[in-house]
This record gives structure tokens, C-alpha cells and sequence, in this order.
């Protein structure tokens, strides 16, 4: 009896989360993008060092080297399950009086699935593992090599480099949500429950910041950045930045959410049991505007995520050790780039996935966490 | 036996808006023992819900008191030997450390609204847990059993404000109180709800308890249960109650004495039998002519108030009420503002029938 009454209450607690639930999952393209969210934070920003073939520093004597196509066959030109790749044969191109590679088909690496790594490596800098998920399989040819996106100008693995550059990239628009979350909230939440010249002050600000042309703004702001700081420090001032620039949006958003729960006899009701201005603020008037902000909050990650691409594609945001999405386009900023080593832009598909995959999934959110609502 | 705990003094509020000056409570004057519930009634817009939120000090901008005290005669709940200190509320900051100690430790209030009076992201429990971790402390106890004093006072922990959260939830007679504390406003009716705001309001033990209309919202089968629990606590915890209402037979039932205000304007104070029985101010005579009598058949219609209630921008001359006054003397009532006057003991009306102009 007791046990029955248990699960009806869980039932009754867990109402509203379950039509949410329920409706998000009706939205297909909302779970798609939250899948791909998901996958892309998993493999690049937990398992980068797992996923990727070759390791961050890792540089080879293949230079601008072209994709190597993936082939089914084994290394006797045999057909076989197991994917192998084709090797590269440097020649010279007359014409454009350039060394250039070709695929070599005599040449055959097959790849294998946890492939013995060059040299072992910490996994997030302190899970030791000495097994990467795909790879050369170095038994087979000792000397092989497995450029599936080719290589930039200084010989570095493409694939491992978007893998390694997402981490940073997603990284920085999740850190950098969080920090506007909670100077939004906070500013919004002041400006709506003191009103008056608080209130005043606060939408100035915001509207102050708000107006100021955003590229030039960065600019200004990361120019001031001392160039002699560590490349973590910069990426931390970085997202520092971006917090200050955008937390106004949030803010006016949650003001007026604020605004009108004050009016709500709850809060009349803490108050005569002695609730101090900040408990009320906090405790008792934001929460009711969480579920509204977290949607916001998830639409505004993409723009985070592309900003910073932006802004290191400038030149302005994260520079060279660090490796970001942003970096990464940064070489293929002049025409002889795109003329002779377009495998350089292979990032770019991989930064649209992230957005679109980010705003169906906020999107999906945003009809669900309302599942009363029309459609 | 009747100790003051509330003394209001010739307390006046006023709104200072765009078309004028509102005088919401106009001097206000009445003491509330312990122990003792006091009835406030009068019709919507009288001043009565202001006067409750000044002894608060929740006077909503851009009210001010320009005139008057509430003195609060104290007993510290933790130290009863220390004896009575008196506190002058009016001059409290309304933000202030000391005010919000009194709201909900010392005094507490209930709302007329139950059903949006509990925020809507925590359960009961967490409610409770609240009031109790701002206002409620535990004696810290010392030596064996045979020998223990009360060393001190520490804060309430999770566990305990749970324990005491159950057990407030049982007093005031919710069904299956282990169950309901872990349950949110959505999932309580409103009878439940405002079973729990008492529940709050009386988990701190407060010296008084204000309720500002605590039943209007609930039907009245339920509003009888609500009374019933707020008299059997009463009498258990000895907390005086200021009950603020326009409904006549609830105030009957519960008060022991009770203010009538017209217009920010107390017009009569008497206990509660002397108001039912003997009336003086024509305001409650009429007051008491339009309850409609059960079981008398009558052709008559109810009587009720003629005229509006007037504009508080452009309040009458004279008496407010004379406009509206079945016994208006002409040349008197709407030129001379009627003393407030103690025309038998402890009964004050607030009319010039009673002076001698």
C-alpha cells in the first residue's frame, strides 16, 4: 500500500518532466541534434586523445598532403572487410613548380580498430592508455601513415587537429554560457526585483554594451590581452570576454520574467516569513525562470562557438600552440591555400554540424519544456 | 490576565500617487493582547489589509507613515525571564535585520490567496524547512537527564526541520503528512494549501499571527475546517490573532474583539457581542442589516449600504460616512469630524450621535 502510494507520487512529481520529455522525444529533429550534441562534446571534448589517430604534437614529413582515399582491399589488392588506405608518393609539379603528392597504389596501409599507439599518452591528461580507436596498423606496415583529411602545411593530421581544435571550440561555447548564465540571470534578476534607479542603471548598461559593433569591440578587447600570457590564460580571457559582451541579451530576458513574478503573492508570502531580498531574488524568483533561460542559454551557445571561430580566424582570439576550430580556418585564410590545399576547409562542415545540431536542439527545447502549448 | 502585545497608535498610512494623496489608514488606534484575537472588518478598500502589512512593515511603495506607533511589546521566545522590551516597529528600516527577525519569527502572516501563496518550485516541506531555518532555534541541552539545562540555542539541521515539517503538517491536519511534505503547491488543493501556510506561519511560534482574509478564497466546508485548526492552535500555543475580514459570521466565531473600519477610519470598537448586539456606529448597524437571515421567511428585501463608497482622492467633508448615513444630520455630520470617544467601557464609536455639538 505504502509502495503504491510512493509510485503515484513519483508519478504526480514527475508529471511536467515527463511531458517534456515526451514531447521532445515526438520532435525528431530536436533528439537528432541533441544526439549529435552530445556525440561531438563526447568525442571531442572527452575522448579527443582516444579518437583521434595522432596526437596533438605529432608532425610528419608529408606536407600538405593530400586526403588518402580509403580502400577495401588488403595489402595484396585482395578485397577485405578491413578498410586500408592508400600510401602518398612525393613527386614535383612543373607546372606549378610545387611538390605535390600522389596516391601511390602500390602502397596499401591497413587500418585497424585500437591500434597500438606510437607512444603511450594520458587520456585528459591523466588516464594513461596506449590504444587509440582506429590507426595504422603498425604490425602490418611499420612505416605507414593514415592522413584520412590530409595534412596542413606543417605536416599535422587534419582529422586529429578538428577533433582536437572541437574541444576548445565547444568548450569555450559551453564555459562561456555558463559565465553568461550566471552574470545574466544575476544582473536580470536585480534590475527586475529592485526596479527604479537600480533597474535604470542596469538596462543602460546593458543597452551601452549592446551597442558598441561587436567585431571592433573584440578586437579592442583582445588587442589588450598581454601577448606575453600563457595560451590558458588566453583562452580563460577570451572567454571572459564574450561573457561581458553578451550577457546583456540574457539579462533583459530574465528582467522581464522577473518582473512579472514579482507581482506573484508567493513572493509577498516569503517575504512575511522574513525572507532576506537576496533569498527572494534567488531562491524564490529565479528558479520559476529556469525553464525559460535554459532554452535561451542553448540557442546562445552557437553564437559563442562561432564568435570564437571568428575571432581566431581574425587573428584576435586563440593563437597558435592552441588549436580551435577558429585555428584551424585561420590557415586557409589566402587563395594559394584554397587553390592548391582545399582538404585545409575540411573544418568547416564539422563547425556548421555543431550550430545546426545546437539550435534544433534548442529549438526541440524550446516547444517542449512548453507541452501545453500549440503544435 | 490580558497583557498588551500590540499597541497601534493613532497610525496613519498615505499613497502619495499622481492624483493626490490617499489616506489608506487614517488614525488607527487599538492594542491586541496575548493570547486574544482581534477582528478587523470593514469592505474592500477600508484600510484593513494596509494596517495588517504597517504592522509588517510590507507597506507596497509608495506608501508612507507620516504619523503614528506600533509598539510591540516583546518576549523573547528563548530567554522568558528577561521580561517584556518594548519595540517602536514604525521606526524600523523596512529592509532592515531587525524587522525581518519579527516577520515570520515573531509575527506571522496568512494570505487570502492560498492558491499562489507557496512558490511554486519547492515542495511543503521545503517551505516549512525555510521559515525554520530563518526563525526557529533549538535548545542545545547540557548534563544527564536528570540534570539538564539548556546550554544555549543552535539552528535547526535538515533531519530535524523534516521531523518538525511532519509534525506541523499533522497539527493542522493534513491527511498523510509524511506523504504531503514532500509535495508541491501543484499537487494540493486549496484547502491543502492553506493548511500548509498555517503549517509555516505557525512552525516559528510566533507571538501573533495575522490573517488577512485566510478562508475568502476556500468554500465552506473547508473554511470551517481552517477556522477550527487556527482556534485549537491558538489554544495551544497561547498566540494572539489578528483576523482580518468582511465576513461578518466568520469574525463572530473567532474574535473576542473587534475594530470596524470604514474608509482608513476605525468607527467602533467593541467586543464582539457588543458589536452583534449593540451596535452604536449607523456604519455597523448597517453592516449588520445587510447579512441575510437563514430560516426567517421575509418579503423585505436585504438592506444593504445606499450610495458608493466614495472616491479616497475626494474624501466627504465632515464624517466619510455621512453621504451614505441613514441618520445624517444636516449641518452637523458633514461639517465636524467626529472624535474617536469612549461612549460606554471599553466601546468606541467614532460618530457625532454620541457628542454633544
Amino acid at each position: 500500500m505504502a509502495e503504491n502510494n510512493d509510485v503515484q507520487k513519483e508519478q504526480i512529481s514527475q508529471a511536467y518532466l515527463a511531458l517534456v520529455w515526451w514531447k521532445f522525444k515526438k520532435n525528431k529533429m530536436a533528439v537528432v541534434g541533441g544526439v549529435i550534441v552530445i556525440l561531438f562534446y563526447l568525442i571531442c571534448g572527452v575522448l579527443a586523445e582516444f579518437v583521434s589517430p595522432y596526437p596533438l604534437s605529432f608532425q610528419s614529413d608529408y606536407l600538405e598532403a593530400r586526403p588518402q582515399p580509403l580502400v577495401f582491399k588488403n595489402q595484396e589488392g585482395k578485397f577485405s572487410l578491413i578498410p586500408s588506405v592508400y600510401g602518398l608518393e612525393e613527386t614535383v609539379d612543373v607546372e606549378l613548380r610545387k611538390r605535390i603528392y600522389v596516391v601511390d597504389k602500390t602502397q596499401i596501409f591497413p587500418l585497424a580498430l585500437l591500434p597500438k599507439a606510437a607512444e603511450p599518452y594520458k587520456l585528459l591528461g591523466f588516464i594513461p592508455m596506449n590504444r587509440h580507436l582506429f590507426g595504422v596498423n603498425l604490425k602490418a606496415a611499420p612505416d605507414g601513415y593514415a592522413f584520412l583529411f590530409g595534412t596542413d602545411r606543417l605536416g599535422r593530421d587534419i582529422f586529429s587537429r578538428i577533433i582536437y581544435g572541437g574541444r576548445l571550440s565547444l568548450l569555450i561555447g559551453l564555459l562561456g554560457q555558463i559565465g553568461t548564465f550566471v552574470l545574466g540571470s544575476a544582473m536580470g534578476t536585480i534590475s527586475g526585483y529592485y526596479g527604479g534607479v537600480v533597474d535604470i542603471l542596469i538596462q543602460r548598461l546593458t543597452e551601452f554594451v549592446g551597442a558598441f559593433p561587436d567585431i571592433p569591440l573584440f578586437m579592442a578587447l583582445a588587442a589588450a590581452i598581454p601577448i606575453g600570457w600563457s595560451p590558458i590564460m588566453v583562452y580563460f580571457m577570451l572567454t571572459l570576454i564574450m561573457v561581458f559582451i553578451r550577457w546583456g541579451g540574457l539579462a533583459r530576458q530574465v528582467r522581464g520574467l522577473i518582473l512579472s513574478l514579482r507581482e506573484r503573492e508567493y513572493v509577498l508570502a516569503a517575504q512575511s516569513a522574513g525572507a532576506s531580498d537576496a533569498r527572494l531574488m534567488f531562491r524564490h524568483l529565479l528558479p520559476g525562470t529556469l525553464s525559460h533561460i535554459i532554452v535561451i542559454a542553448t540557442l546562445m551557445i552557437p553564437g559563442m562557438i562561432l564568435s570564437e571561430t571568428a575571432l581566431s580566424f581574425l587573428g584576435l582570439g586563440l593563437r597558435p600552440p592552441l588549436t580551435s576550430w577558429g585555428v584551424l580556418l585561420q590557415e586557409v585564410t589566402s587563395v594559394r591555400a584554397i587553390r592548391f590545399a582545399p582538404w585545409l576547409l575540411i573544418p568547416l562542415p564539422f563547425i556548421v554540424l555543431a550550430i545546426l545540431a545546437f539550435n534544433m536542439l534548442g529549438d526541440g527545447l524550446r516547444d517542449a519544456m512548453d507541452p501545453y502549448g500549440g503544435r | 490576565m490580558s497583557e498588551p502585545l500590540l499597541e497601534i497608535k493613532n497610525l496613519k498610512v498615505e499613497f502619495d500617487v499622481r492624483d493626490g494623496i490617499v489616506h489608506a489608514v487614517d488614525g488607527v488606534t487599538f492594542t491586541i493582547n496575548r493570547g486574544e484575537t482581534l477582528g478587523v472588518i470593514g469592505e474592500s478598500g477600508c484600510g484593513k489589509s494596509i494596517t495588517a502589512k504597517t504592522v509588517m512593515r510590507m507597506v507596497p511603495k509608495p506608501g508612507k507613515i507620516p504619523e503614528g506607533e506600533i509598539l510591540y511589546h516583546r518576549r523573547d521566545k528563548y530567554n522568558p525571564d528577561k521580561g517584556v522590551e518594548l519595540l517602536n516597529i514604525t521606526n524600523m528600516d523596512p529592509n532592515g535585520e531587525e524587522i525581518r527577525h519579527i516577520r515570520g519569527g515573531e509575527f506571522a502572516m496568512i494570505f487570502q490567496e492560498p492558491m499562489s501563496c507557496l512558490t511554486p518550485v519547492y515542495t511543503a516541506g521545503t517551505h516549512i524547512g525555510e521559515a525554520l531555518d530563518l526563525h526557529r532555534l533549538l535548545p542545545r541541552k547540557v548534563g544527564d537527564r536528570m540534570a539538564e539545562v539548556i546550554a544555549g540555542y543552535r539552528h535547526v539541521t535538515k533531519e530535524e526541520a523534516r521531523e518538525i515539517a511532519i509534525e506541523m503538517l499533522r497539527r493542522v491536519g493534513l491527511p498523510k503528512p509524511e506523504q504531503r511534505v514532500d509535495s508541491y503547491p501543484h499537487q494540493l488543493s486549496g484547502g491543502q494549501r492553506q493548511r500548509v501556510m498555517i503549517a509555516i506561519a505557525l512552525s516559528c511560534q510566533p507571538a501573533m499571527l495575522i490573517a488577512d482574509e485566510p478562508t475568502t478564497a476556500l468554500d465552506v466546508s473547508i473554511e470551517a475546517q481552517i477556522l477550527d485548526i487556527m482556534r485549537d492552535l491558538q489554544e495551544s500555543t497561547d498566540m494572539a490573532i489578528m483576523f482580518i475580514t468582511h465576513n461578518l459570521g466568520v469574525v463572530a466565531e473567532m474574535a473576542k474583539e473587534i475594530v470596524v473600519m470604514y474608509m482608513g477610519k476605525q468607527v467602533e470598537k467593541a467586543d464582539t457581542t457588543t458589536i452583534f448586539y449593540e451596535p452604536k456606529h449607523p456604519y455597523t448597524r448597517a453592516l449588520l442589516q445587510s447579512i441575510p437571515k437563514v430560516g426567517k421567511r421575509s418579503s423585505k428585501r436585504l438592506a444593504s449600504i445606499k450610495g458608493m463608497v466614495p472616491d479616497p482622492f475626494n474624501l466627504p467633508t465632515g464624517c466619510v460616512f455621512h453621504p451614505r448615513c441613514p441618520s445624517y444630520m444636516p449641518g452637523k455630520c458633514d461639517k465636524i469630524v467626529p472624535k474617536w470617544q469612549e461612549v460606554e467601557k471599553d466601546h468606541w464609536v467614532r460618530c457625532l450621535l454620541y457628542e454633544d455639538v
